[in-house]
């Protein structure tokens, strides 16, 4: 072969990797949020997320590809074109908004504040306490609202490390959403909420592209069809007691 | 006004002074730039001074002729070389921490913080760096000048401090001046144990605004500390050689 | 405390021992680019046109002065960006990946070619001029000249640095921990928080990472040793 032909095929072929396959969803998510996404034994994903995710795909008619990014790198990798959706359990917010789409809600998120039972942690006394959560997340946000920028809060890259330094006794008590800590408490019950969920109004939505009105409604009708056919309401059922819409 | 105040009060005074010359990017996050550098500015400031001194111990220890002194100094400083620095922060942050108040007992109240394991692991780490360079040093020293030294009287430990360290000194500070800089690079670990150092405070701002750009503002800051400190060093460097008698 | 070590699909040995075979891979990946982006910048530093030469030198100096850590944080996130702006302005779609592996080699290889482009430009000086007069008096073209001599004989100068830059490089791998590739570090973490023993999950990974540096001391003073063969001092 010429050089050139080589150089020519390899091209196909890039470029063939870069297209996106039309009937194929390539959905974002960072697998590292139970009961929403997490990695089985087996490798595959599995939670709440991946299983609404799998279901859009049905209702779209299309091939569902799942690809794992880490969660800082969620967006920049959406705004890359690395996947067409994130369905993981992102909020809807104004900060995202300006980079990136979102489809209409698919639950409803509260956040909420872990301690040790016996610590006499209450939300009033958090200003002079140590508080963790993971950097770049809603929660976080919420913590700096309400505690200022300057308070003590520790941010850690993964939720897994902000849940050992709460164990360890590092922070007073973390600041994350409401439905894992359900789950995470059952595990560890020493630990308990302060106060009930707290109600942000916080919408999570599927982030798409900027510029791609016709997937991001399309998605949106399907999230309404799946809650009308009752798909989702079987989904909700598998991890939860309440209706989370 | 405690510590932390003036430390807010300061990093506000500059924000407020330059927001308008900045991008907008900038602007929003200069106080969290300016707390972050004024941590990293801190840590360095206690790293070099406490690892410096960590470091002249250990060289002492290292030319010791007494095995029992020599033997642990260097397996200190071979196990601190030998490993990468993220390693001995995770190792003493999440691995030590983890064994908690019940574990740790006394030290528990500075192995909470990751503020103090930063500075005591970066301490020990730089500290087993610089001690090579200056046992090199050390060695290096002509021996006709320990010989005079001996010869009109002075006792070993004079011998030390007045010719032998000082010599030393000489030889090695532009070796000690990389050292620094390296130290200063390497302090931008200490995000990952949640202090919110320089890197820290870069990390938070482009998990918010995914803007890449403040990479590079930070990036920018950095390398403005690596000239102070290339040109404190290059200052010291003109004043010892002013003063020395050798050439 | 020790069964969790173990290997097989009981304990988390073998993913360790994978972990290191990942960070050995990662180091060799980044020394052979490293080098050749080291000789290309030493060669820019020798050239003698000057702005070349600056932007060399400016490259060596951004980089000396900028933590490693962020480095590989800009390239992780920003050459994605940057190949895809690119394949787009040539009228190609985006959503070119980079993985965190080629991500983390482009990285310290960046950093190894600043470092190492001083000890080429100073291994080139070191050969004596009369060696190259000589060439030329032979009869050897001004590239014969250079690629039979100056080339060959600038190695043994530039091997003590080389070998202490390595040691450096082989540290700096655990900093793609950072960024999810699963190299020696990042299965330590994974391991300590799964097995909620992070204590002996880093302490195997710090005895791991001293057996790869002390092998590569081993290895770093025979190379310098066979480097010296036949050397009468200068």
């Amino acid at each position: 072969m010429k050089p050139m032909k080589i150089v020519a095929a390899a091209a196909a072929l890039a470029i063939s990797t870069i297209a996106a396959q039309a009937d194929t969803l390539r959905v974002g998510l960072d697998g590292g949020y139970p009961p929403f996404s997490s990695q089985n034994a087996n490798g595959e994903m599995e939670g709440f997320d991946v299983d609404i995710a799998k279901a859009i795909c049905v209702e779209l008619k299309k091939d569902c590809e799942i690809v794992v990014q880490a969660w800082d790198g969620l967006i920049p990798g959406l705004i890359e074109g690395k996947y067409d959706v994130i369905v993981n359990s992102m909020s809807i917010t104004e900060e995202r908004l300006k980079s990136v789409d979102f489809t209409e809600k698919y639950y409803s998120n509260y956040i909420s504040v872990v301690a040790k039972k016996d610590k006499g942690v209450t939300i009033d006394g958090l200003k002079s306490m140590t508080v963790g959560s993971q950097r770049a997340t809603i929660s976080a946000d919420w913590a700096e609202k309400e505690l200022g920028a300057r308070a003590d809060i520790k941010l850690y890259d993964t939720q897994t490390a902000a849940y050992a330094d709460l164990l360890a006794g590092r922070v007073d008590a973390l600041v994350a959403d409401y439905l894992p800590i359900t789950d995470w408490i059952k595990t560890n019950t020493d630990y308990g909420f302060v106060g009930g969920p707290i109600n942000i109004n916080d919408e999570i939505g599927v982030a798409v592209a900027k510029n791609n009105e016709a997937l991001r409604d399309s998605v949106s009708a399907a999230i309404k069809a799946l809650r009308m056919n009752g798909v989702y309401q079987t989904i909700n059922a598998k991890y939860f007691d309440v209706d989370i819409y | 006004m405690s510590y932390q105040d003036i430390k807010y009060a300061i990093s506000d005074g500059i924000c407020e002074n330059i927001t308008g010359l900045l991008p907008e990017l900038l602007a929003n996050s200069c106080s969290k730039l300016t707390d972050g550098l004024i941590v990293t500015t801190e840590l360095m400031f206690i790293t070099v001074l406490l690892g410096g001194a960590l470091a002249i111990l250990a060289a002492m220890g290292r030319i010791s002729p007494r095995k029992w002194i020599s033997y642990p100094v260097a397996v200190y400083s071979y196990v601190f070389r030998g490993t990468p620095l993220l390693v001995q922060l995770w190792f003493v942050y999440f691995g030590l921490g983890s064994l908690g108040e019940a574990g740790l007992g006394p030290l528990w109240p500075y192995m909470r913080e990751g503020w103090w394991v930063g500075v005591i692991v970066l301490i020990l780490n730089t500290g087993a760096y610089v001690s090579e360079i200056l046992r090199g040093g050390l060695m290096n020293v002509p021996k006709g000048q320990i010989e005079a030294a001996l010869a009109v009287g002075m006792t070993r430990m004079q011998i030390f401090r007045r010719v032998r360290f000082p010599l030393a000194v000489r030889t090695t500070l532009p070796a000690y001046g990389n050292e620094v800089i390296l130290l200063l690079k390497s302090s931008a670990l200490v995000s990952t144990i949640t202090v919110m150092d320089l890197m820290g405070q870069t990390r938070t701002v482009f998990a918010r605004s995914y803007n890449l750009e403040i990479y590079f503002h930070s990036a920018m800051l950095y390398l403005v500390l690596a000239g102070i400190i290339t040109v404190l060093f290059h200052l010291v460097e003109r004043r010892l050689k002013r003063s020395s008698v050798i050439s | 405390m020790f069964d969790i070590l173990k290997l097989g699909s009981e304990g988390w040995g073998d993913e360790l021992l994978f972990g290191a075979w990942i960070t050995v891979q990662l180091a060799i990946a980044s020394l052979g680019l490293g080098l050749i982006l080291g000789l290309l910048l030493a060669g820019g530093k020798l050239s003698s046109f000057p702005p070349l030469r600056w932007i060399c030198h400016a490259y060596t100096l951004i980089i000396r002065g900028v933590p490693e850590f962020l480095i590989i944080m800009i390239v992780f996130f920003g050459s994605e960006r940057m190949i895809n702006s690119i394949l787009k302005s040539m009228g190609f779609e985006g959503g070119y990946e980079i993985s965190p592996f080629l991500a983390a080699t482009v990285g310290l290889a960046m950093i190894f070619g600043a470092y190492s482009s001083e000890v080429f430009r100073g291994a080139f000086e070191a050969v004596p001029k009369g060696q190259m007069e000589a060439a030329k008096s032979v009869g050897m073209s001004n590239w014969q000249a250079f690629s039979r001599i100056r080339f060959k004989q600038m190695w043994r100068f530039a091997i003590p640095g080389l070998g202490n830059l390595w040691m450096v490089l082989i540290k700096d791998t655990s900093l793609a921990a950072v960024i999810a590739l699963e190299e020696l570090l990042r299965v330590a973490k994974l391991g300590g928080e799964s097995e909620q023993n992070p204590l002996a999950f880093f302490a195997a990974a710090g005895i791991l990472y001293l057996i790869m540096t002390a092998l590569s001391d081993i290895v770093r003073a025979k190379i310098e040793k066979r480097a010296r063969r036949g050397f009468v001092s200068l």
